[in-house]
């Protein structure tokens, strides 16, 4: 996820400091890893360099000086642009899985065994994440199935996979 | 052969159909207030071992023991009170009485236990609350939706307060929503009950509210658990 697109929509509602900006994130959207510090004011001086915040104030009160943040009107528009945009459906983990079959092959292994080892750990995960519906509340649900979905759409290539491995031996190690 | 505090247990199971074997060596196991999913390709014999398991059909050799009695040896008469009175099942399509109310299908099973009427139905009122269609209560099957129709059978299997459940595609003809709605209140009740499940599915989303699965082709079961 876009860490700066994200923090930047936040500041749509008005200024705020970093540290509202952190909290606020890890509140909404910080489920699995909260954001550090760090991560938000190496974001922030991009923004800020790209002229989509500006720097709204500055407070000292004794400590550390505080600087509030606010979007402009490039910050809004830039938002909006990635709110249309689709994101790039990534066939990243199927890519792995084939590399890993077809290596399987090429050694003499047993590809169903990659596969079954691969489905008994997607249906883990989707057993943790079903469990974690249960208990949650409707943003959990939403973000949980979400995941489950894409896990379930790699089960059924796992399956079909599977189901072609004999064909595949004859093209990839005949 | 039997895992250690399994409720009901098959071990090497045959059964075949003509010159077509539908069970060709399964076992199987599952503990009290346990849910297993049973998955596998269409065709490779889930349906075939949980009519096996439920004592429905009878397979040509192997073992199947209920609470330590073994299966084989029952009268027919034996295994239809069992089945009457430990099981409850919900399949791909409600199988629900047309003629009955709602509310009468669900105490039908304990209606057949003897259970007088007015219990029988105050108690069927009770889970249909628990499943969220006791509005439906004096409406027939066909005047329901498949979602409600699906939630009135699970209130029926798990009304007559069976040991085990068998669910042959509970959700196979539900969209989503509901599909997730039945599969979160089976097994929520059944927790709660202490009711074994025999999940049959080829949904991942819905095996994934098992404990565990057991995966058959063709005709074996593999129980990665017990896996021997
Ligand atoms: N009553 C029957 N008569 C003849 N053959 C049968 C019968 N029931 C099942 N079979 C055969 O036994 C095999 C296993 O069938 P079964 O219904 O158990 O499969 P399944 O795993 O439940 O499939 P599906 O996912 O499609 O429901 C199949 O080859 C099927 O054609
Ligand atoms: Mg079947």
């Amino acid at each position: 996820m876009s860490i700066g697109h994200t923090l930047l929509g936040l500041l749509e509602s008005g200024p705020r400091h970093g540290y509202d900006l952190k909290r606020t994130f890890d509140e909404k959207f910080g489920h699995d890893r909260p954001l550090h510090y760090g991560q938000v004011y190496s974001t922030m001086s991009r923004l800020l360099k790209n002229g989509l915040v500006e720097v709204d104030g500055v407070e000292t009160d004794g400590g550390p000086e505080r600087k509030r943040y606010a979007i402009t009107d490039a910050g809004i528009t830039d938002v909006a642009t990635w709110l249309t945009q689709p994101e790039k459906p990534e066939p990243y983990l199927q890519s792995t899985l084939y590399t890993k079959v077809v290596l399987a092959m090429l050694t003499g292994r047993s590809a169903a065994d990659v596969l079954d080892a691969q489905r008994s750990e997607h249906l883990r995960m989707m057993r943790i994440l079903t469990d974690r519906k249960r208990r949650g509340d409707l943003a959990d649900q939403l973000i949980c199935d979400h995941a489950l979905f894409h896990l379930e759409a790699d089960l059924r290539w796992l399956e079909l996979t599977a189901a072609r491995l004999g064909q595949l031996a004859k093209v990839v190690a005949p | 052969m039997i895992p250690a505090g399994s409720l009901l247990a098959a071990h090497d199971l045959r059964k075949a159909y003509g010159p077509t074997p539908a069970l060709d060596g399964a076992s199987f196991s599952v503990h009290p207030g346990e849910v297993v999913a049973v998955m596998g390709p269409s065709g490779s014999g889930k349906s075939t071992l949980l009519h096996c398991l439920a004592g429905i059909i009878t397979p040509d050799s192997g073992s199947i023991t209920y609470a330590g009695r073994e299966l084989s040896t029952m009268s027919d008469a034996e295994r239809s009170a069992l089945r009457r009175s430990e099981f409850g099942f919900v399949f791909q399509f409600g199988q629900l009485v047309p003629e009955l109310t709602c509310v009468e299908n669900v105490a039908l099973p304990m209606r057949l236990n003897g259970t007088r009427r007015k219990a029988a139905e105050r108690i069927a009122l009770e889970w249909m609350e628990r499943l969220e269609v006791d509005d439906i209560g004096a409406k027939r099957p066909g005047e329901v939706s498949g979602g409600q129709g699906q939630r009135v059978a699970v209130a029926r299997a798990l009304a007559a307060s069976p040991k085990v459940i068998f669910a042959d595609e509970p959700t196979g003809a539900l969209d989503s929503l509901n599909g997730e709605r039945v599969m979160q209140l089976l097994t929520d009740a059944a927790r709660s009950s202490n009711v074994a499940v025999v999940l049959v599915t080829h949904e991942a989303r819905v095996a994934a509210y098992s404990d565990r699965d057991v995966t058959v082709r063709d005709g074996r079961a593999r129980d990665l658990e017990h896996a021997v």
